[in-house]
């Protein structure tokens, strides 16, 4: 079966102010369906991957056959990397998460805010395009930036939270001021969703 | 030595509309001023304090290679377009081209291709290389054909700030554009 591209969870203009709709339509409808496209085209040839699922696949990234692996890490890496990304933001969101994730937050980087500083910093350091993610290492955070569409489950990693600094995530609305669109991203960060993530769930 | 943000050689609307003067404006007032601010604060108290441009991104790496090489790449950039730009070169660079791709359309089409197949951030570039023949390359974010010993002759910048604006995700469109801007003049020179 091949590969679907996800109905974006809430509409394109929910996530307004902080990242507008024709954004979020372009961002989805077209680079994340691209994605999508170019990972089943390159896996015509190979029906067993199709199989599996998208996680599955780029865990064994270093087994996929030499000729289409570039292709399928950077389009299976869009996918999952998007896939993700509309997860864990939400109109009404924002804020500060809770429980368990909070903890671990304040045991990994000491505060809630040392933590948006120093991932925002990710976001920021990343020269060109790719994303700054929040690694759970067995309760155990830390903060890593990967280029292009390259996913930390390549390096078997799960990441909690991502925010990607491509420049189509920000730059119809906030032209090269990547920091502004980190700052405004805070506020549609579904902490709920990363707390599930943390939990495995 | 302080490096300065060089002028550019046409006025910010002169590309429109291939490329929009508000693309011009922030892609060389913000994007490539920056590139030279970064630079000028990276420098000082280094090996590269006193270097000229082309020097440091032949040697330097990191933060200040990728300053440095993309005010390189991009007052190159800036030249390789004109508002009286387009159609095909002439005498020894339509020679050139024809002996390493065939022919003026064959390496349209290629150049297009690598423009377009870059992934991520980067340039796309016809090069001289060392032997006098011509070449392709593709080069993620600030690589340049310079520290490979690739001579440049022709750029086209497929960050996506180059072409956002005006031509959204389609990368294609904006490289078919670029057709219509490039300034053979310069490019020949550069042979």
């Amino acid at each position: 079966m091949a590969f679907q591209l996800p109905p974006l969870p809430y509409a394109f203009n929910a996530l307004e102010p902080h990242i507008d709709a024709k954004t979020m339509e372009i961002h989805h409808d077209k680079h994340h369906a691209a994605y999508v496209t170019n990972l089943n085209a390159a896996l015509e040839k190979y029906p067993a991957l199709q199989n599996k699922s998208i996680e599955a696949l780029l865990r064994e990234i270093n087994s996929v056959p030499e000729e289409i692996r570039t292709a399928v890490r950077n389009n299976g890496g869009g996918h999952m990397n998007h896939t993700l990304f509309w997860e864990i933001m939400a109109p009404q969101a924002g804020g500060e998460p809770t429980g368990a994730l909070a903890d671990a937050i304040n045991k990994s980087f000491g505060s809630f805010a040392a933590f948006k500083e120093q991932f925002a910093k990710a976001g920021m350091g990343r020269f060109g395009s790719g994303w700054a993610w929040l690694i759970n290492q067995g309760g155990k955070l830390s903060i890593e930036s990967t280029a292009n569409q390259d996913q930390p489950i390549m390096e078997g990693k799960l990441a909690i939270l991502g925010v990607d600094v491509w420049e189509h995530a920000y730059y119809l609305k906030y032209q090269n001021r990547r920091a502004d669109y980190i700052a405004a991203w805070w506020n549609v960060v579904n902490w709920a969703q990363v707390s599930k993530r943390f939990a495995g769930k | 030595m302080e490096h300065k943000l060089p002028e550019l050689p046409y006025a910010p609307d002169a590309l429109a509309p291939h490329i929009s003067k508000e693309t011009i404006e922030y892609h060389y007032g913000k994007h490539h001023a920056a590139y030279v601010a970064n630079l000028n604060k990276l420098i000082p108290n280094t090996e590269f304090e006193n270097l000229a441009l082309e020097d440091i991104v032949k040697r330097a790496s990191g933060g200040i290679f990728n300053n440095a090489a993309q005010v390189w790449n991009h007052t190159f950039y800036w030249h390789c377009l004109s508002p009286n730009g387009g159609g095909a070169p002439t005498d020894a660079l339509a020679e050139a081209i024809n002996l390493a791709f065939g022919s003026f359309a064959a390496f349209k089409e290629r150049f297009t291709a690598t423009a377009v197949g870059t992934f991520g951030s980067g340039w796309a570039w016809l090069v001289e290389q060392p032997d006098g023949t011509l070449a392709l390359e593709s080069t993620s974010n600030a690589g340049n054909p310079l520290t490979a010993g690739n001579k440049p002759l022709l750029t086209c910048d497929v960050w996506e700030h180059a072409y956002y604006i005006d031509y959204r995700n389609a990368r294609p469109k904006y490289v078919a554009a670029f057709w219509n801007l490039v300034n053979w003049t310069f490019v020949a020179r550069n042979l």
